[in-house]
């Protein structure tokens, strides 16, 4: 016996749960295949959830949504050496402010959402990998799972990065290595108390922390720290070309990473309980992926909306939005009866709508400024030699700052080329 | 055919210690032949008579054979209908016999046919079955006192079937010892008869066809074991073992771990479920020492210990260990093997060290 | 009997702690189910791929039985997941304690109330209790014909057809339906379940409970007092004493004084 449902959405984690929850909502009868055990178990991030688009999607979210800590506390730092510079902003802010994010574990969160796509009448069907995408004279019209074709109007590949459909429909090129980084994290077990006291949080109050320079031993990336409730996320993003030239395992960047005196002081004592590693593609829309076909729609990392612009992570955000948009896509496609890719080219619109693609769209150079190798080791390093000088007091004669700056400069980069660096920065960021 | 079955007409009404004799080709069973020997302790203490069963067919000569194990007597069952095993009429003769002549106890080897024929026969008598005993005891009332070993932890479980007769127990080959044979032994040959007619068979046997020995003992006869458990982690590392079996004039076994992940067939598994065997030597490698595989090798002559966790239990009883990586340790056990075979001298180190 | 309708077969099936997670509650000396994750038994998913084989080539309707707490829905909804057409759960309080004679009869009561039934297959033995009673228990209380430790089955002119695995070789068995067969353990790969499968699940009304009065089992015949074994205690194991001499060193040295002690004690001749 062939299944039939309106739509198919293939991958239950963030954009998948949000495309089937909006979905089901405007009556479309949907399937919600994830290949996971459970909707998220197969899922990493950093750790930080925005959490503006879940007042669009579940106005009541905040009361069962499994919130780690609301982040209260963002701060930069600056790695050389063993010295370090932070930047921090503070700034409590109510979970019913649209600009409030927080922290979170993936396989609670995906499963949360997941369910509330099922509350709202999708059927999520887990442990089940989606192989291909249902094909009819170039149309998709459904989906193939084993022995098994499921046939539907419209399909929402929500699979995540590196997943197989997206390239078999034709609608993502291969990625480039240069296009991927390396993401690792552990958690690392503290007591919730220790937390605040390290971080100078309140009970349901977090912090957030990027970091630059010698966090990534000079190639391009970054580091990041997330507090949990009780425990802290802990890892880095590094580019997989990087790691490739100077054949540096990332096990050994994390090592040194966690062994800086300024990440060790937050997470001594702790136990490291989890360790997982995922592939990041970086460019979002420098991966010019197609999101729109006839009968399929991309949603999430699987279409490359990501944000990584050196001081912001940002894709759960995104991929919940994205599902929306598709959704509201589809609502159009039902009313002309049309799910080609004309049917479904509102998209886009709706993407922009939703500032989706208008993010991307200006984040899209920094992706190219952040490949600026001096960003990550000769500038963080100057930064701090003169930082530094500023703060040392031995008795040897102080200078001015700028002559500091100057006498530091002299000789490790002409300053014309610092000065383009600066201005380019200004202009991609 | 349901046997309705009293419980409580009174313990006092069941007497007597029964041995289920299974022949195969001729000849009896070894499980059998030993279970002989552990009823006769058992009858002793109970100051009661012990019986063989033996259905079949022109059996009497066997019948005979058997009474100089120890038996008191044989109740022999002749029909033609009974000359291979069958479920169903094997059942009948048991169950008919059983509630003739009431006896309190009855031990079955846990043979293939032995397992298949207690199950459907405990169910239709509605009374207790323990399987794959390790050990038997009589408690205080005179109850038999079951024992075989628990999941999991180092214990053994003590099985009474209290209000319950008979007591109905079976053992596996070579968990205990196959008592002497005495020819001059006395005992009576009780020829009884059920009503088996061809409606009672109700399977048929097509064909038979032996396992062809690939050459090699097996190893619940060989001197010498060497078996291996989940520490191997792959299928093809028995061929190393074989190896050390060879050498050594052995017969290569595995742990229920190894047979359950694929690595080697069932016959080859020694431990609770599986055989018992009791080597002059026992070589176990990479193998835990969970107590059910243990209760298959425990009374081995000398057991020796391979494995890279020195907290195994294995090593508890053992003779011998090395805390080590069995990777490097077989092919070094072969090497100086293969040495000592070839009258090489003393032993020294390998030119090249195994990195 | 099979009037040229579809067969039904039926499988006993019994969800298991899953085979490396077996432990043992300290308090209570028994299996701990709570918590430990669990599997179905892996002889009786044997017997359920066979089932979905035949049905695979012929007209066939399963139906997957067990008998257990409603946690024991996990391994029907998978069975269902599998290709199994729908489930019965004999579940009741009054059961628990129940050793294989219960068992038996209480399974053999749901067959009966089933009805219908031309095939039964079981598992050889669970791998929690492992006494392979319950199969052949169920046969006799039925009274079918039984064929245990099959490894091969087949339907052949309305017959089943299967190959026994005995000691010294294998014998091949032949018998009418309705019969009863238990499955030797790794003798087939069960399939994975299915994405229809597991929508089947999800619609619902695949899976029925029913208690012992559903059924009509007396009372006075099942749970824990009227089983005929109990476990009266569990006590440590008393092994003979053993050397426990541990060889040191390099591979080669420990090895050496290994052969040694083996040479030594006669039980190697060089």
């Amino acid at each position: 016996m062939a299944e039939r449902f309106d739509a198919v959405v293939v991958g239950a984690g963030p954009a998948g749960s949000a495309a089937a929850l909006a979905l089901a909502r405007e009556k479309f009868s949907v399937l919600l295949v994830e290949r996971g055990r459970a909707a998220g178990a197969k899922n990493m991030f950093g750790g930080r959830v925005y959490a503006w688009p879940l007042f669009d999607l579940l106005p009541e979210w905040e009361k069962d949504c499994p919130v780690e800590r609301f982040v209260t506390k963002e701060s930069l730092v600056f790695l050389s050496g063993g010295a370090s510079l932070s930047i921090q902003f503070e700034s409590p802010r109510a979970s019913t402010d649209r600009a409030s994010s927080f922290t979170a574990l993936r396989p609670r969160f995906d499963e949360w959402l997941a369910k509330k796509a099922e509350a709202a009448g999708a059927m999520l069907i887990t442990g089940i990998r989606v192989d291909e995408l249902l094909r009819e004279g170039g149309r998709v019209r459904g989906v193939v799972a084993g022995p098994d074709r499921i046939q539907a109007d419209l399909v929402v590949v929500a699979e995540g990065a590196m997943g197989p459909l997206a390239q078999k429909a034709g609608l993502l090129p291969d990625l480039k290595p240069e296009s991927v980084s390396v993401g690792v994290k552990e958690t690392v077990e503290l007591p919730a108390a220790t937390i605040q006291e390290r971080f100078n949080v309140g009970e349901k109050e977090g912090a957030a922390v990027v970091y630059a320079g010698d966090a990534s031993m000079g190639l391009r990336g970054g580091g990041f720290l997330y507090t949990n409730k009780a425990s802290v996320s802990l890892g880095l993003v590094v580019s997989a070309e990087d790691l490739a030239r100077k054949k540096v395992e990332v096990q050994e960047v994390m090592e040194r990473f966690r062994l800086h005196p300024s990440v060790q002081r937050l997470i001594k004592g702790g136990k490291v309980s989890e360790y997982s590693a995922h592939l990041v593609p970086e460019l979002g829309l420098g991966m010019k992926a197609r999101y729109v076909g006839d009968g399929v729609l991309l949603a999430g990392d699987a279409a490359g909306f990501l944000i990584n612009n050196g001081y912001t992570f940002r894709g759960v955000d995104l991929a919940i939005a994205s599902g929306i948009a598709a959704a509201r896509a589809a609502v159009d496609a039902r009313v002309r009866g049309d799910f080609s890719a004309r049917g479904l080219a509102s998209y886009e619109r709706h993407l922009r709508a939703l500032n989706v693609l208008t993010d991307l769209e200006t984040f899209r150079a920094t992706g190219g400024y952040l490949k600026n190798e001096r960003l990550f080791a000769l500038y963080p390093k100057l930064l701090l030699g003169i930082t530094e000088k500023v703060y040392t007091v031995d008795g040897s004669g102080k200078e001015k700052i700028s002559e500091i700056v100057l006498d530091e400069m002299k000789g490790k980069a002409p300053l014309l080329k610092m000065l383009k660096d600066l201005l380019d920065g200004a202009r991609s960021m | 055919m349901t046997m309705h079955h009293n419980p409580l007409e009174g313990k006092s009404h069941f007497r007597g210690v029964w041995v289920f004799l299974e022949g195969r080709k001729g000849a009896l069973r070894d499980v059998s032949v030993q279970l002989i020997g552990e009823g006769r302790r058992l009858a002793d203490r109970r100051g009661v008579p012990l019986t063989g069963v033996l259905p079949g067919h022109d059996v009497e000569v066997l019948a005979r054979h058997a009474i100089g194990y120890g038996l008191d007597r044989v109740i022999v069952v002749d029909h033609p209908l009974l000359e291979i095993y069958r479920s169903r009429p094997f059942t009948k003769v048991m169950a008919t016999l059983i509630t003739r002549h009431k006896p309190e106890i009855v031990l079955y080897g846990a043979s293939k046919n032995g397992r298949d024929l207690g199950g459907r026969l405990h169910a239709v008598l509605e009374t207790g079955l323990a399987a794959d005993c390790v050990k038997f005891d009589l408690d205080d009332e005179g109850n038999l006192d079951m024992i075989r070993p628990s999941f999991g932890g180092k214990s053994l479980a003590h099985i009474l079937c209290k209000q319950h007769r008979p007591q109905m127990a079976s053992a596996r080959r070579n968990v205990f010892l196959a008592p002497p044979h005495d020819p001059t032994r006395h005992g009576e040959i009780v020829r009884e008869a059920v009503d088996l007619s061809e409606a009672d068979i109700d399977a048929k046997l097509l064909e038979f066809k032996e396992f062809v020995r690939e050459g090699g003992t097996r190893p619940d006869e060989a001197d010498v074991v060497v078996s291996g458990g989940y520490g191997l982690g792959d299928a093809k590392y028995f061929g190393m073992l074989q190896e050390l079996a060879d050498l050594l004039g052995g017969a290569v076994a595995a742990s229920r771990k190894a047979v359950d992940s694929g690595w080697i067939p069932k016959e080859f598994q020694v431990g609770q479920t599986g055989m018992t065997v009791r080597p002059k030597v026992y070589f176990a490698i990479g193998i835990s020492g969970a107590v059910q595989h243990l209760a298959g090798m425990q009374e081995s002559d000398k057991i020796v210990a391979i494995n890279l966790d020195p907290k195994a239990a294995i090593f508890d009883i053992a003779d011998y260990g090395i805390v080590g990586d069995l990777f490097q340790v077989v092919p070094e056990l072969i090497r100086q093997l293969k040495d000592l075979k070839a009258g090489k001298g003393p032993v020294v180190a390998p030119l090249a060290t195994i990195a | 009997m099979p009037a040229g309708g579809p067969l039904r077969i039926l499988v006993c099936i019994k969800q298991v702690p899953k085979a490396q997670e077996l432990q043992v509650d300290p308090k209570t000396q028994t299996l701990k189910r709570v918590g430990v994750p669990s599997e179905i038994n892996p002889p009786d998913a044997n017997a359920l791929e066979f089932a979905l084989r035949i049905k695979d080539r012929m007209p066939a309707e399963i139906v997957v039985l067990s008998m257990g707490p409603t946690s024991f829905d996990e391994s029907l909804e998978r069975s269902i997941g599998m290709g199994a057409d729908r489930a019965v759960l004999l579940t009741d309080r009054i059961l628990g304690g129940s050793d294989t004679v219960p068992t038996a009869h209480a399974l053999s009561e749901t067959i009966k109330k089933i009805g219908g039934y031309d095939l039964i297959l079981c598992g050889e033995e669970t791998t929690d209790a492992s006494t392979g009673h319950v199969g052949p228990g169920i046969a006799g209380h039925l009274d079918i014909p039984q064929i245990t430790y099959i490894s091969e089955l087949d339907i052949v002119d309305g017959k089943v057809r299967a190959r026994r695995t005995a000691e010294d070789g294998s014998e091949w068995w032949e018998a009418a339906m309705p019969c009863l067969v238990t499955v030797n353990f790794g003798c087939n790969k069960p399939r994975a379940p299915t994405l229809s499968g597991k929508i089947r699940v999800k619609r619902g009304g695949v899976i029925v409970h029913w208690s012992c009065a559903d059924v009509g089992i007396d009372p006075n015949k099942v749970g824990l007092k009227n089983s005929p074994t109990i476990v009266a205690k569990v006590d440590t194991v008393h092994l003979p004493p053993r050397a426990r001499k541990l060889f040191h060193g390099e591979p080669w040295e420990a090895v050496a004084q290994l052969l040694k002690a083996l040479v030594k004690d006669g039980v190697i001749r060089p």
